[in-house]
Parts: C-alpha cells; structure tokens; sequence
C-alpha cells in the first residue's frame, strides 16, 4: 500500500532522510518512530504531496504523490503533528469543508459527519467554534476530519501528543477498530513507546535520516537484547538528547496566544 | 467549482464573524476623511479646486480596498503558521482552484468594506453627481479588490512567517496608497512623482472611482479599466503561479 524506495530529502546542505526504504501491506498498522529531528514528519510530508523528495521512488496505492497529486490525495486521510483546524469554524463546518473539498456528496456528507462526530463524542458540540475546544477535542475532530473521505490509508504523525491517557486510549481503540472493520491502512507517529508497541503490527525506526531497525515490538527487542521497546528504542538510538530549535512556526503560536491574552502553553 | 464555492465560503464567514476586524478597519478611513478631507477642504477650495471631500472620498474608498484586500490576501501567512493550510494543501483539488477561491472570497470582503466606506462618506457630505455612474464604479471596485487580493497572496506565498510582514506594509502597501493620486489630483505634478503615479495601479483605480461617482477623471474610463484589467490579469496568474509552488 506504502512503498518508499531509497528515499533521499535534502534541505541544502542538511540531509533530513538518507535513502531510507520500507513497505507498509494493506491493512497494516505501521509505526515509524525515532527521535525529534529524525525525519518522521519529512517522510510524511513527501508521502502526503506537500514536500518533493530529492531522489528516490514513492508510492502510496500505485501511485506516485509526487506526479499524481491529486489521484493520491484521494486515498488517504492525515492527522497532522501540528494543529490544523480553522479555529474560527464550527467542529460540523470544518467537517463540511473537508467533505466538499474531498467531493463527498452532499447527503453522504451529512451522514458520514454525523456517524463520526458520534464516534468522536462530539456530536453535541457540532456547531461550537473550534476555538473554544480543549487540546483533545481538537485532536478527535482532526481524526475524525481525517477519516470523512472513507480514506484507504490513514496517516497519523503523533495524533496523541498531549492529550490524557483516557483519550489516548480512546484514540487508538477507534483506531484499531478502524482498521479491522475497513481494513484502513495506519501509518503512525508517536513518542510513547508503549502505544506504538500495542497497536502497531510492525516498527520502524528511524534516526538522523537513516532507518536503524525494522520488524515488530518482539523482532526489535530480540534484536536488541532488551526488555521493553523503550529499552530497544534507547539502545538502538543512543540516550542523547536531540536538539532542536523552536522553529518560528512555534515562535509564531507564542505570539498568537499572547495577543489573544493567554500565556504560550496554557490551555 | 464547489472547491472555490466552499473556500470563498470561509473567507466570508470569517470576515462576518470577526466584528472587531470590520470596525477597526474603520477607524482609519474615517479618519482620513475628517482630518484630511475637512482639514485640508479650505485651502482645496481657496486652490480653485472645489471641495476637497467630493475629491478626496474615492481615494480613501480605494485605500480601503486596497487594504483589505492586501490583508485578505496576506491571511495566507496566517493560514500557514496555525496549519489549516495544510489542510487545503493536501486536498485533491487543483492548487489553482484553492488560490481562485481565496482570491474571490478575499475580494469580496474588501468590496463589502469598501461598500460601509461609501456609506460613511455619504454621512461625511459625499455626494454621487450621477447615479449613471454608479455601475461603473462598482466594476472598478470589483477590479481593485481582485487584483490586490491577489497580489497579497502573492506576496503572502514567498514569505514562510511573518517577519516580512513589516517590509511589505512599508514598501508595497503605503507607496501603492500614498502615490497613487488618492489624495491630490494627478494634473500639474512635478514630473518624478507623475511619472510614479502613472506607474502605480490604485491611481487607475482611484481615477475611475473619481470619473464614475463625480465625473472628475484625469484619464478616460477606457484607459483606467484597461490597465485595471492587464494587471489585475497579471497579477491572479502570477498569485496562482507562486501559490502552486508553496511547500510546506
């Protein structure tokens, strides 16, 4: 469903990913993991048509992102790492938008919004802006926007940073389940290892651009001599703490919060 | 089409939606219009020149439109840093379509703008000499907003923060304004600042506003709509160019 082929993306002189590989089957739950910086969003980015890579073959359901943009939007549906809600939007509105952008016709679109915003328990908050949602419920709207168009593959780059383990758990239940009953492919991101460890059927990490290890939790530990997946992630990608500037898109949402009169991390 | 429809949508229910925005944005057209137009009315007047306000109130309907347009379109930065963008980005829709919604919906806030404007001038005195007149004004109303929306999306797609916003305001949007002939008539000026006022496209926009609500043009209507038309061209095509090239 997912194939990337000695995938190279560099920025100048930094090279974000270094001729990585790797096959994601049809309905398989694939997590991608490796520390900050690594290369997870990038390679995101270029399966999801918003970055070009710089050399190397892609392919998301036989085709190929970079040419077919359009064709292979279709197929799949995103959870960025970043919020990407319009914030002055109703939850129902910013659900419509997607519908139409995805040409999902009218009265399927009121039943699909509808089924999801109740799967997502935000039916009865429909028609509040989003701007007024909690982190969580941000993240369950995305999800659910992410999933309108009946997408063949999901992608998901760490849907649950910052949300309390009742809605991590919650999360990764619908996705589960999304993925036996409509054989969705899931391709995801996350910093907990534990999450990865019970919802993925294969891993692969990554560090500096190069993928270090790939198999499942069981394959990963073996291979490492560890006990937890936490422990293989740690041997296979050293203890160092990555550094990674603020970028200004973070500078940016500081600012923003400021002037709407809230302190940069609260609420 | 639904795509533009849906995009041109949201614009226009933000702009409804902001209340704050649409009066602020208020704040400084009215105050041209007093502290200029009453100000400086005398001496218009003693300069032979009939009233200052009749002359000076297209100009500042133009000024708003110019800066909400540029604004509509400059929203894109904004679109950017919070991530819907990214969201229109990975759409299954022709970036060309994204970029004509925007652009459409951008142009229609600065009409509405432009259009409580008109009202406030009414208040102020301002009086149409020929109601005849009052299409034509529209268009010219319709071709600034376009093509200024444009050339804030434009602008707004070669810059990734808002660090360049200060540059553009500075020098693009108050040189567009300021030598654009909204203020004092284009007849009889030295010849460096006519030769930049011919250059500048709001002046053919502000000229036709002049010629259609007062009758009182420097160039013929003809000439105005043709430049307005050329360039506002130029500009959507090379707004949608730029927009198909964002990455993210």
């Amino acid at each position: 469903m997912i194939r990337v082929t000695n995938l190279v993306k560099n920025y100048g002189d930094f090279a974000a990913v270094k001729n990585i590989s790797f096959d994601v089957a049809q309905g398989e739950i694939f997590a991608f993991l490796g520390p900050n910086g690594a290369g997870k969003t990038t390679t995101i980015k270029i399966l999801t048509t918003l970055l070009k890579p710089t050399s190397g073959e892609v392919e998301i359901d036989g085709l190929n992102p970079a040419v077919q943009h359009n064709e292979a939007r279709k197929r799949f549906g995103i959870v960025f790492q970043d919020p990407s809600l319009d914030e002055e939007l109703t939850a129902y509105e910013n659900m419509d938008f997607h519908g139409v952008l995805y040409k999902v016709p009218g009265k399927i679109r009121a039943e699909r919004i509808e089924k999801l915003l109740r799967l997502f328990e935000l039916w009865d908050r429909r028609d509040s802006f989003v701007k007024q949602f909690s982190g969580g419920m941000k993240r369950r709207l995305e999800i659910a926007r992410g999933l309108l168009h009946t997408p063949k593959i999901v992608f998901l780059d760490e849907p649950t940073l910052g949300l309390d383990p009742q809605t991590r758990n919650q999360l990764w239940t619908h996705v589960r389940k999304l993925n036996e009953e409509e054989q969705v492919t899931v391709f995801l991101t996350t910093h907990y290892m534990e999450e990865a460890e019970k919802v993925a059927q294969r891993i692969a990490i990554i560090d500096h651009g190069v993928i270090v290890a790939q198999g499942t939790a069981a394959d990963l530990k073996a291979q490492t001599g560890a006990e937890s997946l936490e422990d293989a992630f740690l041997k296979l990608t050293g203890s160092t703490i990555r550094q990674e500037e603020a970028s200004s898109l973070d500078q940016m949402r500081n600012m923003s919060r400021m002037f709407r009169g809230r302190r940069p991390g609260g609420r | 089409m639904n795509a533009v429809y849906i995009l041109w949508l949201r614009q226009v229910k933000r702009y409804f939606r902001s209340r704050p925005r649409i009066i602020a944005s208020l704040g400084q057209p009215l105050l041209f219009l007093v502290a200029l137009g009453f100000g400086f009315g005398p001496i218009f007047q003693r300069a032979g020149q009939g009233s200052y306000l009749q002359f000076l109130a297209p100009g500042v309907i133009g000024m708003t439109i110019l800066f909400t347009a540029i604004f509509s379109g400059i929203e894109l930065i904004w679109d950017r840093q919070f991530g819907f963008l990214k969201e229109t980005m990975v759409a299954p829709v022709p970036r060309v379509y994204i970029m004509a919604g925007r652009t459409l919906g951008g142009a229609t806030v600065a009409l509405f703008q432009g259009a409580i404007v008109i009202l406030i001038c009414f208040a102020a005195g301002f009086r149409v000499t020929s109601f005849s007149g009052v299409p034509a004004a529209v268009l010219f109303m319709i071709l600034v907003a376009v093509m200024f929306t444009a050339l804030g999306t434009a602008v707004a797609s070669l810059l990734s923060d808002f660090q360049g916003f200060q540059l553009v305001m500075n020098f693009l949007v108050m040189p567009i304004f300021f030598l654009s002939g909204a203020l004092f008539p284009l007849a009889g000026l030295p010849k460096a600042l006519a030769i930049t006022a011919s250059l500048d496209p709001l002046t053919y926009g502000v000229d036709g506003l002049r010629g259609a609500l007062i009758g009182q043009a420097f160039y013929a209507g003809s000439l105005d709509t043709l430049v307005l038309v050329v360039i506002a061209s130029i500009l959507v095509i090379a707004g949608a160019y730029l927009f198909s090239r964002i990455q993210l």
